[in-house]
């Protein structure tokens, strides 16, 4: 008798679980569904993410100089380089490199074709933690990163200091003679 | 801990209330009747000061955002407005920006409190948890809150701590631009940044009625450690800890006022004046004094760790120093709460808070700076005066091979006085050799790597073309840098949290504590009435 009922009691109970797990589960969803509007509210809103293009008039940038273009809300070298600085670039391509790249590669338009010597444009942030790095400083005579010291050579790549990858290319290519677009 | 409710309403009103919203009888238990040790010292007045500057700093915000502008364009000239043209303007800003470092003052003096008498030790656990949530929400609304005025410091600091976050793997990139709204600080970020200063202290208030909860359910401890054992070691709230935390309080808001009226931007840092520029980042880089500390364990981390790259070990140990504080509670093994009874630990103590200031200190210096130094650094240059150069074009099959190739060319070059390789594609490159001559040396010495390249370029330019090329053997002594020292206070910091503490617990011979403490009072009284 006493075992009759425990069992139809544990009928009962396992039922009962089984709607709470599922009850639970879908509870769970709904909850989820509810807070990812709110979280993914904070992602780059649609203007922010189109895609924008820069585009740069190269005849204004004399050899030696570079300009500070703004991409997507940040910052681009376009570096005009001369011709002692693209040597140097070139000699160092296979000097010991902390992140190894030849210079060619690091002046390849997007379309995959290949850039000019003279020509540079870099994402101008720090590959550390962000800040912009000064132009023509540093033993190297690129950029010198005045926050915690990462030197750069006039490819942009990291020759000394605490940033782990080379300055990253901004994605351009040329329009004409004298015109890039970036982005 | 203060037991049955003595609060008798006086009045029909207050009675009246009573029965529908004893609200009254909360404010009498908790801050007249409330029993508190009566050998309290003033490191157990810093809780007042913080709740005053709660207040303060939300009666100040809540004023400074009805004038200020959450845009990147204006927002400097709002808060350069709010100081010159809105009526006590300057007054109002002022006592906010001094008051959130007035609130870390107290804050810190607070903390320090409860780790050298044992407050975070059972029955106070949560009590001290709670304590280090509002810390934590503390410093992001201190950090939110610097963004605001978008000066060069607001901008690039929220440029270099959104970065770090970046350093997570796979999903730090995800994360940093989920937090900026966008690819860099901009429009997006200084919104958001201030809806979520303006919703913090909130939140920390919150927070804080939970701390005070937990206090008023475990009751206070005191400098002995030794938990009060009956009513007569107590004495209620009011008048007595009332009159000493106003006393103390009124100190307080002198200090606060010195800086308010007299030197309102000591405390800050000169480059926040210069209106944002994502195009330029300032020389240095600092946060406020507060978070200097932690600023210096992050740049600790200059080295690798296995898998773990420098800026994301660097990253994680920040997080870790503040983490190990919720688990205090647990890693200090020893029974004695106070560090008065505990003569070995109190040594490690001090020596703990003099290493909080030395992490400060490392925080604002320039990470490479030289502290000590075995000697200069030095470099030999050695060159073939006037000697005959020959250039040999150098061929290799394949990249693979190069340096089999250039080998080889120097072994054919045999005999020269010197020689160099320059490689200058993937399989060429030019062997130069050297004969005749004379050799000549020279060995310069300078303070630092940077000077030390200087006088070789300065030997090199003397010298002339009258050396086709040099060879330099650069020596450098051992350093202690900045960063060195930060690397050995931030292990110090560790070690006496996560070794120190759990191994003191159970090896230390605790020092006796006296009968009269350890008795209740009423025994000791009538003993020395004997
Ligand atoms: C936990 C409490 C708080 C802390 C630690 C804190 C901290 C700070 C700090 C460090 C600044 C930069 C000050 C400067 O350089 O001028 C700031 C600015 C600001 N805070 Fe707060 N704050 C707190 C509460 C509040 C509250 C409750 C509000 C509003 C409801 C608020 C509104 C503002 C506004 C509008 C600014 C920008 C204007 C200015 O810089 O003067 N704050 N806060
Ligand atoms: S951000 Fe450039 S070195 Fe740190």
């Amino acid at each position: 008798m006493a075992g009759a009922a425990s069992s139809a009691h544990e009928v009962g109970e396992t039922r009962r679980d089984f709607i709470f797990i599922a009850g639970g589960a879908v509870a769970a969803v709904g909850a989820a569904a509810t807070v990812w509007p709110f979280i993914d509210q904070m992602n780059p809103a649609a203007d922010t993410r189109a895609l924008s293009t820069t585009e740069v008039d190269l005849t204004a940038i004399e050899p030696g100089q570079q300009i500070k273009v703004m991409w997507q809300g940040k910052p681009v070298f376009v570096r005009h380089r001369t011709p002692t600085e693209v040597a140097d670039a070139q000699r160092d391509d296979y000097a010991s490199l902390k992140d190894p790249q030849i210079d060619a590669d690091r002046i390849k338009q997007e379309d995959g074709q290949a850039g000019r010597p003279e020509w540079l444009v870099l994402q101008a942030s720090c590959t550390h933690l962000g800040c912009i790095p000064t132009f023509a400083e540093g033993a190297y005579h690129g950029w010198f990163c005045p926050c915690h010291g990462s030197v750069y050579d006039t490819s942009g790549r990291i020759r000394s200091g605490p940033a782990p990858k080379n300055l990253y290319p901004a994605p351009y290519v040329f329009t004409g003679a004298n015109a890039i677009r970036i982005g | 801990m203060s037991g049955p409710s003595t609060y008798e309403p006086k009045s029909g009103f207050t009675r009246w209330l009573d029965k529908r919203l004893p609200i009254i009888r909360l404010g009498y238990d908790s801050f007249v009747a409330y029993p508190t040790p009566r050998n309290l010292n003033y490191w157990w007045t810093f809780g007042a000061m913080l709740s005053l500057c709660l207040i303060v700093q939300i009666v100040t915000g809540v004023v400074l955002a009805m004038h200020y502008v959450p845009h990147i364009n204006l927002a400097f000239s709002s808060v350069q407005r709010i100081d010159r043209d809105v009526p006590f303007g300057w007054l109002i800003q002022n006592i906010h920006s001094v008051g959130a470092s007035m609130f870390f003052l107290a804050v810190y003096i607070h903390m320090f409190r409860g780790l050298y008498y044992g407050s975070y030790k059972a029955p106070r656990e949560l009590l001290w948890i709670l304590g280090c949530v509002i810390y934590l929400l503390m410093v992001g609304t201190a950090f939110l809150g610097y963004t605001l005025p978008w000066g060069q410091m607001s901008f690039w600091g929220a440029t270099v701590i959104t970065n770090l976050l970046g350093a997570l793997p796979v999903i730090g990139e995800s994360i940093r631009n989920w937090l900026m709204g966008g690819f860099s600080v901009d429009q997006p970020t200084i919104n958001r940044f201030f809806s979520l200063h303006y919703l913090l202290p909130f939140v920390i208030a919150g927070v804080v009625a939970l701390h005070v909860w937990a206090l008023h359910e475990s009751g206070q401890n005191n400098p002995t450690g030794v938990e009060v054992k009956s009513k007569a070691d107590t004495v209620p709230f009011t008048p007595h800890a009332t009159m000493k935390d106003l006393f103390a309080t009124t100190l307080f808001i002198m200090l606060f006022a010195v800086f308010v009226f007299y030197m309102p931007d000591a405390l800050g840092h000169a480059d926040n004046y210069i209106p944002a520029n994502p195009l330029q980042t300032p020389p240095e880089i600092v946060p406020e004094w507060y978070l200097l500390p932690f600023y210096a364990i992050l740049r600790a981390f200059d080295f690798n760790i296995g898998p773990i790259d420098s800026k994301l070990a660097g990253v994680l140990a920040m997080f870790a120093a503040i983490g190990v504080l919720f688990v205090l509670p647990w890693l200090d093994t020893s029974k004695v709460r106070s560090m008065r009874y505990r003569p070995a630990a109190r040594q490690f103590f001090l020596v703990f808070a003099v290493v909080c200031f030395g992490l400060g200190w490392c925080g604002g210096q320039n990470p490479g700076n030289i502290l000590a130094k075995s000697g200069d650094f030095t470099a030999t240059l050695t060159w073939i005066q006037g000697g005959q150069v020959a250039t040999q074009p150098i061929e290799a099959q394949s990249a693979a091979q190069w340096e089999e190739a250039a080998r080889a060319a120097e072994q054919g070059a045999q005999g020269a006085a010197m020689m160099a390789v320059t490689r200058s594609g993937a399989t060429t490159g030019t062997l130069r050799a050297v004969s005749g001559g004379s050799p000549q040396t020279r060995t310069v010495r300078a303070a630092t790597t940077d000077e030390l390249e200087t006088e070789i370029s300065a030997v090199k330019a003397e010298v002339g073309s009258a050396a086709p090329f040099f060879t330099v053997e650069r020596y450098t002594p051992f350093t202690f840098t900045v960063t060195r020292l930060a690397q050995v206070l931030t292990l110090y910091y560790f070690l006496f949290f996560l070794i120190i503490l759990p191994l003191l617990g159970l090896r230390e011979t605790p020092g006796r504590v006296p009968d009269t403490i350890a008795k209740p009072v009423g025994d000791g009284q009538t003993q020395g009435a004997a």
